[in-house]
């Protein structure tokens, strides 16, 4: 990815921004669709039907009301990741240590909220949980936020590492101390479905959604219109000239990592608030890896990310059952977000060629 | 008449929006010291990066010994018996002279320490230095280890030698040293070319002038004719060449000429008062292969401009970096107008009026993919009126960028546009925009016109005048010691970490100057 400039809300006049607009929009929807066309390929190779298959994500991941609405469900953690992850990729800060804060979010949550419940009405507990899970993200990312700060040391490592040692961690928090008697596989206790997050009226979408979206625009406008997103911004762009303009590199830092881990933290506890009720030992979706994609096509853009987060979580869905009925692998969906990523890559190097020329 | 080692014929080499070389045709003959003079963005560092093969013509013909060739990388450069030696050393500081010399083998073989000591010994010769070939190059002087480097040029041959402005880094003792390397390597038949953009310079070494400008050649003096002219006739030529016209730019042939003292204006700073900025006894850390800063102390009133002079390397950029409060001082204590500053960090001493022009002008002066606008405020992120509440007020940031834009001719298509892509001169416009405002009042400047043009030169030169005019205290750090001679009411010399001395500019200070920065401290004072 080349340098980013700044984001600065309404960035070009009239015009200008409507040609930019289409741009984008072009820079988007031409490796989509090329990425759509080479996984079709693939298919071809691999003696399927890359009609069926398209057609079968389509009709589960979009096209029936059953499946957008699993879409739906399935976006609210991972655009809360999205949104951990713009506000630490756009400081320079690489928080590659996701898996862990978001399980140590889910299990907290769901080890405290049936304690909880039984003082206190659905209306406190809810957001008291959600606030557990953004303490435990942010607690789970200061080991790494302290070594990056005082000794420059590489957060790419050192958050990796904090994120097995987390996996690990809520896996023995399970077996060790909140395992629910009444089971037989290690699990929390179950929040009864009424407890969970209340439901979109009509739908079967828990709110966490709502929550989600309004966080990413939040963490937009952060980014955008406040002095500390713009300071982010410049410690992500050159830590050098932040120190020349006399920034807290430090504190920074910290704050950067506390944020983004709380986020993802969040997007734990409101997975397990609105979908799972209880988490089960060994249970790792590993959406963090997921996203860190999505975040780069939408190149750390937030309303980009909601459109993103959209897609893919209609691919996952689709792509479940189409991998089933076409007789691929499932992990067939990553084949082309991998493709998406590098059709991405070319169509922006081109751009860029193109515009170099056009100078 | 010699023959042609090399030359070029109809070169041309385009940029995005520049023609950096526009059908240039030059020949360099063996046993001549050809100097290529111009200012910055000539395009000589065009012409010599082909010649390096680490760019290719667009159009024309680069012939080695009479024959056509295509040099495809600086490997095929050095091949062909060309060697260059760029402004900056690069040479690996942790192994010895003899292991640096090595480097360039193929891997496949094994490091033949006899055959290199051999060819150290036949090039020691050639130039007729002495370097101990196990010493390790970080040991060495400047001077010194630039003479590896040309060894290193020569390794594969010796009939072309290139040398990008070599004498930039050097003590006058060091361009002493060099000139005589050039005068024995030239009467032994290899072709010298001499990049410049001083013409003392090139009327010292050359035996040939060629002039560039815009990316063309505009005059060339052959050797008969240099030999029989004086120096004030070489200069009133190549200005001619360069601006058309002798009487008017007079001041760029001042500049170009390296004539500081000349231009210099003596003004009367008032020196009865308390000083405005006292720095005593201070002292830094250093890092590895930093400089660190050891008892440097001065006293700066307002209006006086100090120039602090010396080779890179000396503690320039931690004195630069501590005055500004980028560096923690280890020791020592700086106060303004009587306050004690130096626990304070960048932003209060920028709100005390301290401001620091920094030489990296995008490694940490700018964010490069930012806009002007943003850059502008670089320094007053969250301050007001800029921020109200934490809140961003982008509509008075691009207000007030379009108004320094408009104050300070600074050339950008629109505020919004990243500050890379503006030209040096014009991101220095942005920095001085940013730095000199009605509230400063102690001014640190590091290599303000490094990189710039001739204009460019003068517009900072008088930008810092103007400044102590109104009244702050200067401080400019710089190798260009004319710079300084032309600029400074006192220069101070940094040697090894220490202020070695401070003289008033006073006719003889050259001299004393010179002392000073070998480190000879007691005959100067």
């Amino acid at each position: 990815m080349s340098a980013e400039a700044e984001t600065i809300p309404g960035q070009l006049p009239g015009g200008d921004r409507l040609k930019e607009i289409g741009g984008t929009a072009a820079r988007v929807l031409v490796p989509v669709v090329l990425a759509l066309i080479m996984g079709g390929i693939i298919l071809m190779i691999l003696g399927k039907d890359p009609l069926a298959y398209y057609a079968y994500v389509a009709r589960r991941g979009l096209l029936t009301w059953g499946g957008l609405q699993e879409t739906f469900t399935r976006m609210a953690p991972l655009l809360l990741i999205a949104a951990g992850l713009i506000v630490a990729f756009r400081a320079g800060i690489w928080n590659l240590g996701g898996d862990g804060q978001f399980l140590l979010g889910a299990v907290i949550t769901s080890a405290a909220a049936p304690v909880l419940l039984r003082a206190l009405p659905d209306l406190l507990v809810l957001p008291i949980c959600m606030i557990l899970g953004i303490v435990t993200g942010a607690i789970w990312s200061v080991v790494p936020a302290l070594l990056k700060a005082r000794y420059g040391i590489n957060e790419i490592i050192t958050s990796m590492m904090m994120s097995f040692l987390g996996t690990s961690f809520a896996n023995v928090l399970i077996k060790l101390v909140f395992w629910d008697p009444s089971t037989t596989v290690p699990q929390t206790r179950t929040l009864p479905v009424d407890d969970r997050l209340p439901r979109i009226i009509g739908t079967t979408v828990h709110s966490g959604i709502i929550v989600a979206i309004i966080v990413v625009i939040l963490v937009h406008l952060m980014m955008t219109r406040t002095s500390f997103g713009l300071k982010l911004q410049v410690v992500g762009a050159n830590p050098a000239a932040a120190v020349h303009a006399g920034l807290n590199v430090a504190g920074l830092t910290i704050a950067t990592f506390a944020i983004s881990a709380g986020l993802i933290g969040l997007s734990g506890a409101v997975d397990i608030l609105g979908v799972f009720g209880t988490v089960r030992a060994d249970w790792n979706p590993q959406y963090s890896f997921l996203v860190v994609p999505l975040v780069f096509l939408a190149r750390f853009n937030g309303y980009g990310v909601i459109g993103f987060t959209f897609f893919f979580s209609a691919l996952m869905i689709g792509g479940d059952s189409a991998a089933r009925r076409v007789g691929v692998p499932q992990f067939f969906v990553l084949v082309l977000v991998a493709l998406l990523l590098i059709f991405l890559a070319v169509v922006e190097y081109l751009d860029h060629r193109r515009r170099k020329k056009a100078h | 008449m010699s023959e042609i080692a090399a030359s070029v014929r109809n070169i041309t080499k385009r940029f995005p929006g520049v023609l950096a070389n526009d059908a240039v045709t030059l020949e360099f003959r063996a046993g001549e010291v050809h100097v290529l003079l111009g200012e910055n963005g000539a395009g000589k560092s065009t012409l010599i990066g082909m010649l390096a093969g680490m760019q290719q013509p667009d159009a024309g013909e680069i012939l080695v010994a009479g024959k056509p060739v295509r040099i495809g990388s600086p490997r095929e450069s050095l091949e062909l018996g060309i060697g260059t030696v760029f402004q900056h050393v690069l040479l690996v500081p942790s192994l010895t002279v003899i292991e640096n010399l090595m480097l360039g083998g193929n891997w496949w073989q094994r490091l033949a320490r006899g055959a290199a000591l051999q060819r150290f010994k036949e090039l020691s010769a050639l130039l007729g230095v002495e370097i101990d070939p196990d010493a390790l190059v970080g040991r060495l002087s400047l001077g010194e280890q630039q003479q590896v480097e040309i060894m290193r040029a020569l390794w594969r041959g010796e009939k072309v030698l290139i040398l990008d402005e070599p004498t930039s880094m050097l003590t006058p003792q060091g361009v002493r040293d060099l000139g005589a390397v050039m005068k024995r390597l030239s009467s032994n038949g290899v072709a010298l070319i001499l990049i410049t953009h001083k013409l003392m310079e090139a009327y010292e070494f050359g035996d040939r002038i060629s002039v560039l400008r815009l990316g063309r050649v505009v005059g060339e003096i052959a050797p008969e004719r240099l030999k029989v002219m004086s120096e004030t006739e070489v200069t009133d030529t190549v200005i001619q060449m360069m601006f058309g016209s002798t009487a008017e730019h007079r001041r760029d042939a001042e500049i170009l000429t390296g004539r500081g003292r000349a231009a210099h204006k003596d003004r009367t700073v008032d020196r009865s008062g308390t000083p405005r900025f006292t720095v005593s006894d201070l002292a830094t850390e250093a890092g590895r292969g930093e400089c660190p800063l050891r008892a440097v102390g001065f006293d700066l009133w307002p209006g006086e401009v100090l120039g602090i002079a010396g080779v890179d390397g000396n503690g320039q950029k931690h004195l630069a970096e501590v005055l500004a409060g980028q560096r923690h001082a280890s020791h020592g204590k700086i106060v303004l107008g009587g306050t004690d500053i130096t626990a304070d960090g960048v932003p209060q001493r920028r709100r005390h009026g301290v401001r620091y022009v920094t030489d990296e002008r995008l490694g940490e002066g700018t964010v490069g993919a930012f806009s002007v606008a943003t850059n502008l405020i670089l320094k007053e992120i969250g301050v007001e009126p800029f921020f109200k509440g934490g809140m961003t007020d982008w509509n008075r940031i691009h207000d007030h960028a379009r108004e320094q834009i408009r104050r300070n001719d600074i050339r950008t298509p629109s505020e919004k546009t990243p500050v890379a892509r503006l030209s040096g001169g014009n991101i220095q416009k942005v920095l001085l925009a940013r730095e000199l405002n009605a509230e400063a009042s102690v001014a640190v400047f590091n290599k303000p016109t490094y990189g710039l043009d001739l204009q460019n030169t003068r517009l900072a030169h008088d930008r810092i005048i103007a400044s102590a005019e109104s009244g702050m205290a200067i401080v400019v750090i710089s190798t260009d010691l004319d710079e300084l001679l032309e600029i400074s009411d006192r220069i101070g010399v940094m040697f090894q970490g220490h202020l070695a001395g401070i003289v008033d500019n006073a006719p003889d200070v050259e001299r004393k100057i010179g002392l000073l920065m070998t480190g000879a401290k007691s005959e100067a004072a």
